[in-house]
């Protein structure tokens, strides 16, 4: 289209292009209007479960956002939460754009966030210019690595790494539930959790008024790092060619094997990442259930956004305050805060289905 | 003869002012035809002029957004082919529907009597099952065993179960979609010969095609579509091939390929005692051939007889359990497609838009498809779409691919302009070898010429060139040499120009030299 442009064409005249109209029209309805309208379609069945269940929809759907808009700190909430939200669903869209289907991310996001730990515990003297980076990369690589496993397996052995990712995630989890209590438990041995990780471990907060830390500011970067990855360079081209095709792929010579490990590594890797920096950036020691299912909700931050790693910014942005405000909810309109997960669920439940009506305009 | 001018009779079927359209695509416009009884009834157009889609409403896997059915003078409405069944209309479909583990009676009665509990039960009588479908058989003269596993059958004689289990359900009108793709030229005979007995029994027959010669020995009269439209109806009696490819096609046509006597230079691609094995099973088994450079090697045979897997070991897709493969004198086996490729060898595979294309890549992704890790078009890691784009509208302008940009995903395409994407990214790399597969496989009569053109070309260039397709005519008609292909051997060698077709068909059916 640029091209058109360059050759004298004015916008009016492109404007006219009935091709060129059907393709904005075709990228607006695929990239804004649908996952709009599922949001939409979400909150309106939720508001009749709401209803049904004999809560004021009103009410509720209110205090929904009070939580994320009420103040300053409830928008810090938002950002906060959706940090990890961006990094795993940045690489879930990776995996997913390559063919793999990563479950694993809850596993990986807990190998990073121990190995994250061990670190700021273990060097606790070191500057913090040097401690962070250190930590944080050593969270990637461990997070990386719990996925390259099953990427490892599914290339060698052809296991399918939807089984694979999912035991990870229990060996990952119940890892970390035997070094909470034994190796890696906290010197007063009173809670399954590890001792607090020194001050100079801690990442720095943007705002003095609000939690939100500068863990954000690396969750973006990373999601537009990926983006180049995956567009600009051949290593992308490669993932995406295999994930639309392995069979075209491995006829034009690319390295399916290769080319689905790396994904699983970097998938992995921005979970494992997300689980440092929430240790880091958050709580500041590592327990059992860490995470409140992040690695699931970065599944459902990809697929709102059509696996594109830049959008998962907009939508980890949309579930983190969701998340937020629902906690909000919960105390202010006493509606359980699990409504949010109904809702994200049917969101994606409605993407699904308009794709496939898009793909399928005849229903058949 | 005289019945089928006799306006006086009821027609079978007649479908009258059909529509469908699929998103903004018109499949069928206004679509008006009568099938009489008693008469062959040909549907000839291109692919995607829409022949398959009128007879999918007819038998009821599609509505159709406007107009009328009327099947022996009645309206009638179909909303499953299980009432197009009831009514007696059958379809013989290109993929058969028929489970290979079943004999061929219990395909037959399949789904037209409940399976326990019932004296009529298919568990209970199987040899008065096998006596009716036996009795069918014999009426239409159709050999047939019932007994048979479906497994252990030829394509011709499933096909064959196909049209018995029709006429054991009573059908009063057989569609026939593409009937001859699958078959050797003998086997084409003899379902000729069938579909004359039925329609002397006072069936009639629709049968889609897009072969002229096959119209012209088997049909009584022919409705022609053109991009979903009816362009014109003819009696076979009064027509010619000529006149029909140009209805067919919209303008006017050459049927044969004109080519210049090939000057075969040295041995470019030398294959000895080639042998595949999968799985257990021995797809190929020892093939010995080769191409000089400047000719066109012609592989014949009917589909499943192991070129896919010459054509797949030749690429480096498939490793050979035996043999060797030579290029130049260089060892090829055990290289990996990448290795191949950058050695000279191009391949067209035989399903485009399986291996060929990746369909959700724009037309500017897909030429680039083998190289985009190599200079010009990554610069410092980072892919150059600027080169990308100008080397992709080069081609497409050298190629004539029709897309309204090279940022167009290739789904969007007709599948001529997808087949034109993939010759010219194979071409450009001006091969020693070109394997094509199929390459005109579903692509129109313009796109074939131009397929052809360019292949011809490449031969003139001095590239050795392996052409391996299942339509006998396009083999005959660009080969310097003919090679017949049996149950993974090479089971004939002819030149072009002494081969008959008589000799060729016996060969594919197996017959030895």
């Amino acid at each position: 289209m640029l091209k058109i442009l360059k050759i004298g064409t004015s916008w009016q005249n492109l404007w006219q292009s009935e091709e060129f109209r059907s393709d904005v029209r075709h990228e607006l309805w695929r990239n804004i209007v649908v996952p709009v309208l599922a949001i939409i379609f979400a909150l309106g069945v939720g508001a009749l479960i709401l209803s049904a269940t004999g809560y004021n929809v009103v009410k509720a759907y209110g205090a929904l956002w009070q939580g994320v808009f009420g103040s300053k700190v409830n928008v810090g909430e938002a950002f906060l939460r959706s940090t990890p939200l961006i990094l795993i669903g940045t690489g879930i869209a990776l995996a997913f754009r390559c063919g793999f289907w990563n479950i694993g991310a809850e596993g990986q996001f807990y190998a990073g966030a121990a190995a994250g730990t061990y670190v700021a515990l273990t060097f606790a003297n070191l500057p913090p210019w040097a401690g962070i980076p250190i930590a944080l990369l050593v969270g990637f690589f461990t997070g990386a690595i719990w996925g390259a496993l099953a990427g490892l397996l599914k290339v060698k052995f052809c296991l399918n790494e939807v089984v694979t990712t999912i035991m990870l995630n229990y060996i990952a989890i119940g890892l970390v539930g035997y070094l909470v209590t034994g190796p890696m438990q906290e010197a007063m041995r009173e809670n399954p959790q590890t001792d607090e990780i020194v001050r100079s471990f801690v990442i720095g907060r943007i705002f003095p008024t609000s939690r939100v830390h500068y863990g954000f500011i690396i969750a973006v970067v990373v999601a537009i790092i990926a983006t180049i990855v995956l567009f600009r360079t051949p290593l992308g081209y490669s993932m995406r060619a295999v994930g639309y095709n392995p069979d075209a792929a491995k006829h034009a010579g690319i390295n399916v094997a290769s080319s689905m490990a790396t994904a699983a590594f970097l998938s992995g890797g921005t979970a494992g990442l997300a689980g440092a920096i929430e240790v880091l950036g958050v709580t500041g020691r590592l327990f059992e259930n860490l995470s409140p299912g992040y690695g699931f909700e970065g599944i459902a931050v990809s697929l709102l956004v059509n696996n594109h790693p830049l959008a998962t910014i907009v939508s980890g942005l949309l579930f983190g305050a969701l998340g937020a405000g629902s906690q909000v909810m919960q105390l202010n309109a006493k509606v359980p805060a699990v409504l949010t997960f109904i809702i994200q669920g049917l969101i994606i439940a409605f993407i699904i289905s308009f794709r496939y009506l898009d793909k399928n305009p005849s229903g058949k | 003869m005289t019945l089928l001018n006799n306006d006086q009779v009821v027609p079978r079927l007649e479908v009258r002012n059909i529509c469908k359209s699929f998103g903004s695509l018109k499949a069928n416009d206004h679509i008006s035809f009568r099938v009489l009884p008693g008469e062959v009834h040909c549907l000839l157009g291109e692919n995607g002029a829409g022949k398959t889609t009128v007879m999918n409403i007819v038998y009821g896997l599609y509505r159709a957004d406007e107009g009328q059915i009327f099947l022996d003078g009645r309206p009638i409405v179909i909303r499953s082919p299980h009432e197009a069944i009831a009514l007696g209309i059958g379809m013989v479909h290109q993929h058969f529907m028929l489970v290979p583990t079943l004999t061929v009676a219990e395909n037959i009665i399949l789904g037209t009597r409940p399976l326990f509990f019932s004296r009529s039960s298919l568990l209970t009588n199987t040899w008065e099952i096998e006596q009716e479908v036996k009795s069918i058989a014999e009426r239409y003269s159709l050999k047939i065993n019932p007994s048979a596993l479906v497994s252990s059958l030829s394509v011709g004689e499933q096909q064959r179960v196909e049209i018995v289990k029709a006429l054991y359900r009573g059908v009063r009108l057989l569609i026939l979609d593409e009937p001859t793709a699958v078959l050797t030229p003998q086997e084409t005979l003899e379902l000729f010969d069938t579909l004359r007995i039925l329609v002397r029994e006072g069936l009639s027959v629709i049968f889609i095609s897009h072969k002229l010669n096959e119209i012209m020995a088997i049909g009584d009269r022919v409705t022609i579509l053109r991009d979903g439209k009816v362009v014109g109806e003819k009696l076979v009696c009064q027509t010619n091939t000529q006149e029909l490819a140009e209805l067919m096609v919209g303008r006017e046509v050459k049927l044969t390929v004109e080519k210049k006597p090939a000057s075969p230079g040295e041995e470019v691609l030398v294959v000895k005692d080639l042998n595949i094995e999968d799985h257990g099973v021995k797809t190929l088994r020892g093939v010995s051939f080769s191409v000089r450079s400047g000719e066109i090697v012609g592989i014949a045979g009917v589909d499943g007889n192991g070129q896919r897997e010459l054509a797949l070991a030749l690429a480096g897709m498939i490793k050979p359990s035996a043999g060797t493969i030579k290029l130049c004198g260089m060892d090829l086996i055990g290289k990996s497609p990448a290795q191949i490729f950058r050695a000279g060898v191009c391949h067209i595979p035989e399903d485009r838009q399986k291996m060929g294309l990746v369909m959700d890549f724009s037309v500017a992704e897909n030429f680039v498809l083998k190289k985009f890790s190599s200079r010009p078009f990554v610069r410092h890691g980072l892919l150059h779409p600027k080169e990308i784009f100008s080397y992709a509208s080069r081609l497409t302008k050298e190629f004539d691919v029709r897309t309204p940009s090279v940022k167009k995903t290739v789904d969007k395409l007709s599948g001529g302009n997808q087949q034109k994407i993939v010759l010219g990214r194979e071409i450009d790399q001006k091969p020693k070898l070109l394997i094509a597969m199929q390459p005109t496989r579903g692509l129109d009569v313009g796109a074939t010429e131009y397929i052809h053109q360019q292949l011809l070309a490449q031969r003139d260039r001095g590239a050795a060139i392996l052409l391996i397709s299942t339509e006998l005519e396009e083999v005959m008609a660009l080969s310097d040499r003919i090679l017949v292909m049996y149950e993974g051997q090479i089971v004939g060698e002819t030149l072009a120009e002494r081969s008959n077709v008589e000799q060729i068909g016996l060969w594919m059916a197996g017959v030895r030299a």
